[in-house]
């Protein structure tokens, strides 16, 4: 089945999502991010979504869905990389992804996560 | 016998193509919404069509957005149906339609399913009212018991 890799960097664990997602896979990469988060004790998560040409409502909501329960599993989330014409429609759409924490790029959004670390 | 009609009629030349400035344009694509790939395989379609016709990258996102959530729609409450899209020509403006096509079971009360937040399958309620907003026209046409058709059209600015 297909899936999307998480990378494990320290005490962050790192997503890029690379291909344009269906909604079963949004959701698979959901469950697969939490059990990741509990197995390897995750403090922060890194969502990149700079390859996404796209973010309709389902994948918002799971995008905002995951930062609230990594939240209550004690684990930040910072999503970087959003295209300006991504949120430009997000926001036109009626979605501002509430609790999710941005940064512009990977570099920053590591910075943001070691920063809360410590 | 000498008076028997000829057995071949001599064929009229046929007619030159005629095209209406206000005809929608004959290049139509229809595809099926079945399964959770067919959404992707639009989006993809779609984004092909918009690029050759030379729209923004922020008016492509706008629609290729909207159709996203008009086909989770057809999807999960129609029961799957089919997507078209068709080219559209009015008079110098060029554009794109977009149709979902579902024989599913309707939507009783139109103006409730077009407000902000407003869902009966526990969504966020954004799919119908946003993708009005992402689209320069907006139809809907429902009948409880037999479907629902939902067109949008962006016009590409000048």
């Amino acid at each position: 089945m297909e899936r999307i890799p998480i990378l494990k960097m320290g005490r962050l664990l790192l997503v890029t999502i690379q291909v344009d997602m269906h909604d079963r896979l949004a959701m698979t990469l959901q469950d697969d991010l939490m059990a990741r988060i509990v197995k390897e004790n995750a403090k922060g998560v890194l969502i990149d979504i700079s390859a996404l040409d796209i973010v309709d409502s389902f994948i918002g909501r799971m995008i905002s869905n995951t930062a609230g329960m990594a939240k209550i599993l004690d684990a930040q989330t910072v999503l970087v990389g959003m295209q300006p014409a991504v949120a430009m429609t997000l926001v036109e759409l009626g979605l501002t992804l509430p609790g999710v924490s941005t940064a512009l790029d990977v570099e920053r959004g590591i910075k943001l996560l070691q920063a809360s670390l410590e | 016998m000498s008076n028997a009609l000829p057995s071949v009629v001599a064929q009229a030349p046929p007619l030159p193509e005629i095209y209406f400035l206000n005809s929608p344009d004959p290049l139509t694509t229809e595809l099926p919404l079945k399964t959770d790939e067919d959404v992707v395989r639009l989006r993809k379609q779609l984004r092909e069509q918009l690029v050759s016709i030379g729209f923004s990258l922020i008016e492509q996102t706008k629609m290729i957005t909207a159709a996203s959530e008009l086909a989770r729609n057809t999807l999960r409450y129609g029961g799957g149906g089919c997507a078209r899209i068709l080219e559209r020509r009015d008079g110098t403006r060029i554009g794109i339609q977009l149709d979902f096509e579902d024989k599913g079971p309707g939507i009783p009360d139109v103006q409730l399913a077009l407000t902000d937040g407003y869902t009966s399958g526990g969504g966020l309620g954004l799919g119908l009212s946003g993708s009005k907003r992402l689209s320069d026209e907006f139809y809907i046409e429902t009948e409880i018991g037999k479907g629902t058709l939902v067109k949008i059209v962006k016009w590409k600015p000048f």
